[in-house]
């Protein structure tokens, strides 16, 4: 198979193919393959503690190749990338860039071999001006004043040539997502880079801004720029990439040209096994366990409830659709307990509840798995097991006359690592160590573990990977199956498709009419989405 | 004399700059420290050792300008020591501030005892002399008030417009704002956050000292007991008065000095009615209301008090 022996001299000249066409910038003299190489990684290696973060992983990248590294979350592209970079050190392995090694562990050796990086969360000081976080440390430190002009000058350049429009003289934080990575690939560009590395760059970008972030990489790639996209997304990686090289635990399980493959493959090789989407049994309806009735709340978020009716039945999985910010998000609060309704009444299993909080939720048997796994989910600094005992470390089973009970909370944390496959060093871990797949994970073995009678999913699998994906997916029908009332929260249409057994619409704060599996149509339930006013670019923002 | 004809006298005034004076000093020092990323609460202590090492070098033989030298050394050398625990090491900067604080003040009262083991009134020196500029110290109030000073209230004046200058104007001053923002931004760039951040915490306590110094060798003529008396407290609370800026702290130390300024001359003429301690309360009142008027929208440094690991996600 080609491309197999990944460091072999047939396997270079299998990456050539095509490519010399693409006239560099400054154009250097080929006269051999080796002085077409950007950069070369060999056997690179690192563990963090019992964790195989990397192992053994080598490959070559050409001038003006786009390599796509695939790889679900936790699968160690992010690692790879910063020992690249120089943030992290190998524990073996060697870097080369344009034929010379490269010392490990320093960024300003990094930056100087020509490799600039966009990271997944952005390295920018937002109080400062693009130009300032541009400039920052490309003059020498000792130097009594700062060029502005000329800086000035050269980023207009650069934007003006690349489609990547943003105001030098605007402070970060006034930036939305999309101009701050622009930012950052400027960054990269100022220095004059000829490796970039971006990791998971459309994790944060909307579809039109993603269209714009590909045009620009069309125009440095034409430059002669090589480019490591870092991504679990198939679709894109098909789009931008020659060459996709996949990583799975820490190690690069294939390399694919991208023209001869495809994204069934390739998905396959990332699991390591076929993705096949969830088998959905029939409904066994039980009784409604929870019911809300005619109830509204302020603005959360996007819009307040207006008026809201809504029953949650045991064995049904009740999905929501709806563009973001019509009030999915303080529906969401409300059954966590997080938020209390202004008028309307909630009843669960026949009776109503009057002292509506946090507690009594989860006394009732809500199992909540919310919207944002970092800011409200979990508590990154604290250990996995103080996470994992977050709801429930007052009950008997944690906790007693005021003392927690340690041994049980471990083994508790131990479990749901075991039954739920999270990939962590260990229980006493800092969570916010975990890769998001992991992550989530834990919080749905937390969620589920005392088998709720009542779930509320929201946006259960936002930037996971496919594997993660289908394992949430697996987790939630199973507890359908036990007799759970569930209610899915997804901006996805297609996860709310594949798995509700009846649909509902949201649409400024109130509920379209159910329907059933298969009953309405996509385009049908788009209308309903839109509200039938032509508002929908409000929403969307 | 009536309450408020005080405010237009030149003498209030000229005592206002000369108070803020050593105020100037250790706040910027403090905000250098702050900008980086690091709080710097050994200030008190530093000011302290920098009071007596500036007296004490004058006092053993030396010029002015060598204790003055002196004192910025003896800052650096324990700014190096709290940058040491708090950088690299990443020691919470309260419980190693309160630290150095501590030992730096033991430390120099020890010293002065076994320097002068015998002596009950504290030796003088001859401090810095007023040094009127030509022409300006002309001008009524204003330029009696300001180009009256010593030269250390001059010098105070120029820090000013120096620490402005380095943040906002030169690359290592960008380094500096942005290792208290977001460091990772910094080491993306090639830059080693625990070099700027040490090295701002070293100059930071250098000026603090300096600020010590002013007491003993331009305000007063000796060096006693609790003569910083809390000023490196109010230092840390002018800066975030200032919102971080070097011009809006300096506003901020001429006005807590003219405050203090003020209620001894209100003391002298409220005939003992009123109890003094009113008095003396009230520049700190006057900086509590002041704080939470200005402070409450201040954009602190978002790393402050963070410590920067290399390689931690």
């Amino acid at each position: 198979m080609p491309g197999e022996d990944y460091a072999s001299p047939t396997a270079t000249i299998l990456c050539l193919d095509g490519k010399q066409s693409r006239s560099p910038a400054t154009p250097l003299p080929v006269t051999d393959v080796s002085s077409n190489l950007a950069l070369r990684l060999s056997r690179i290696s690192k563990h963090f503690g019992p964790l195989r973060a990397n192992e053994a992983i080598s490959f070559d990248l050409m001038r003006g190749e786009v390599i796509a590294l695939l790889g679900e979350n936790g699968a160690g592209k992010t690692t790879l990338m910063n020992i690249l970079f120089g943030h992290y050190v190998a524990d073996e392995g060697t870097v080369e860039t344009f034929g010379k090694p490269l010392p490990p562990g320093d960024p300003r050796a990094a930056l100087d071999a020509g490799i600039g990086m966009v990271h997944q969360h952005f390295t920018l000081a937002d109080n400062m001006t693009v130009q300032e976080n541009i400039t920052l440390g490309t003059q020498s430190l000792w130097r009594m004043r700062l060029d502005r002009a000329a800086a000035r000058r050269r980023i207009e350049q650069l934007s003006a040539d690349f489609g990547l429009a943003v105001d030098p003289a605007a402070t970060v934080s006034t930036l939305s997502v999309g101009e701050r990575q622009r930012v950052e690939i400027l960054k990269a560009l100022y220095r004059e880079a000829r490796i970039l590395i971006l990791d998971e760059p459309t994790a944060v970008l909307t579809p039109a801004e993603t269209d714009a972030l590909f045009r620009t990489l069309k125009l440095l790639v034409a430059q002669g720029l090589s480019i490591i996209f870092i991504s679990h997304k198939l679709h894109e990686v098909m789009a931008v990439s020659d060459r996709v090289l996949v990583l799975r635990s820490g190690q690069l399980v294939g390399e694919r040209e991208t023209g001869s493959t495809d994204r069934k493959e390739l998905a396959a090789l990332m699991v390591g096994q076929e993705v096949k989407p969830a088998e959905v049994s029939p409904v066994k309806l039980g009784a409604p366990l929870l019911v809300l009735e005619r109830v509204s709340t302020p603005p959360y978020n996007g819009a307040g409830l207006d008026n809201v009716s809504l029953t949650l039945t045991a064995g049904e999985i009740t999905g929501l659709a709806g563009v973001a910010g019509n009030g999915q998000a303080v529906l969401a609060a409300l059954i966590a307990g997080i938020r209390r309704p202004t008028n309307g009444s909630i009843s669960i299993a026949g009776r109503e509840v009057a002292d509506w909080s946090p507690r009594t939720a989860l006394a009732h048997g809500v199992g909540r798995i919310p919207e944002d796994r970092h800011a409200i989910g979990s508590i990154g600094d604290m250990s996995v097991t103080e996470n994992v005992i977050a709801e429930r470390y007052r009950s008997p089973r944690f906790s007693r006359m005021g003392f927690l009970n340690w041994k049980a909370a471990g083994r508790f944390a131990e479990k749901l690592i075991a039954d739920y496959d999270v990939k962590c060093p260990s229980p006493e871990a800092r969570i916010r160590l975990l890769s998001g797949g992991n992550m989530q994970k834990l919080i749905l073995g937390r969620a589920l573990d005392p088998d709720p009678a009542i779930i509320l999913a929201s946006q259960p699998t936002r930037g996971l990977d496919v594997g993660a994906v289908a394992y949430v997916h697996r987790m939630l029908l199973e507890a359908r199956g036990r007799g759970a009332a569930i209610l899915l929260i997804s901006e996805d249409l297609e996860e709310v498709l594949a798995l509700s057994d009846r649909i509902i619409v949201m649409s400024k704060g109130r509920l379209s009419t159910p329907s059933s599996r298969g009953e309405r149509s996509i385009r049908e339930l788009g209308e309903l989405m839109a509200g039938h006013s032509g508002e929908h670019s409000d929403h969307a923002a | 004399m009536d309450a408020l004809e005080i405010l237009f006298t030149a003498s209030f005034w000229v005592a206002a700059i000369r108070i803020a004076s050593p105020l100037i000093f250790a706040t910027m020092g403090e905000l250098i420290c702050e900008r980086a990323g690091v709080l710097n609460l050994g200030i008190e202590g530093i000011m302290t050792a920098g009071a007596f090492a500036g007296w004490f070098t004058v006092y053993s033989g030396g010029d002015l300008w060598a204790g003055l030298l002196v004192a910025a050394l003896v800052g650096a050398m324990f700014g190096l020591l709290h940058a040491t625990l708090t950088v690299p090491l990443g020691l919470s900067q309260h419980v190693v501030g309160i630290g150095v604080t501590l030992l730096a003040t033991s430390l120099t009262y020890y010293i002065y005892r076994l320097a002068l083991p015998e002596v009950t009134s504290p030796p003088k020196i001859e401090p810095f002399q007023p040094l009127p500029i030509p022409g300006l110290s002309s001008i009524p109030v204003v330029g009696e008030a300001l180009f009256t000073q010593t030269p250390l209230t001059y010098l105070a004046f120029v820090s000013v417009a120096a620490v402005a200058w380095i943040l906002y104007r030169t690359p290592v001053g960008l380094a500096v704002r942005a290792a208290g923002e977001n460091p990772s931004a910094v080491e993306a760039q090639g830059i080693s956050v625990t070099g700027i951040r040490m090295g701002a915490v070293v100059v930071g306590s250098a000026l603090m000292a300096v600020g010590g110094a002013f007491l003993t060798t331009s305000a007063f003529n000796s060096f006693f007991f609790q003569m910083i008396n809390g000023r490196g407290w109010i230092c840390i609370a002018l800066v975030v008065f200032g919102s971080w800026r070097p011009g809006k702290a300096l506003i901020g130390a001429i006005l807590f000095a003219a405050f203090d300024a003020y209620q001894v001359r209100l003391q002298q003429i409220s005939g003992g009615i009123v109890p003094y301690q009113v008095f003396l309360m009230m520049p700190y009142a006057l900086s509590i209301l002041a704080l939470i008027l200005v402070a409450r929208r201040a954009a602190y440094p978002k790393a402050l008090m963070i410590p920067y690991q290399k390689g931690e996600r």
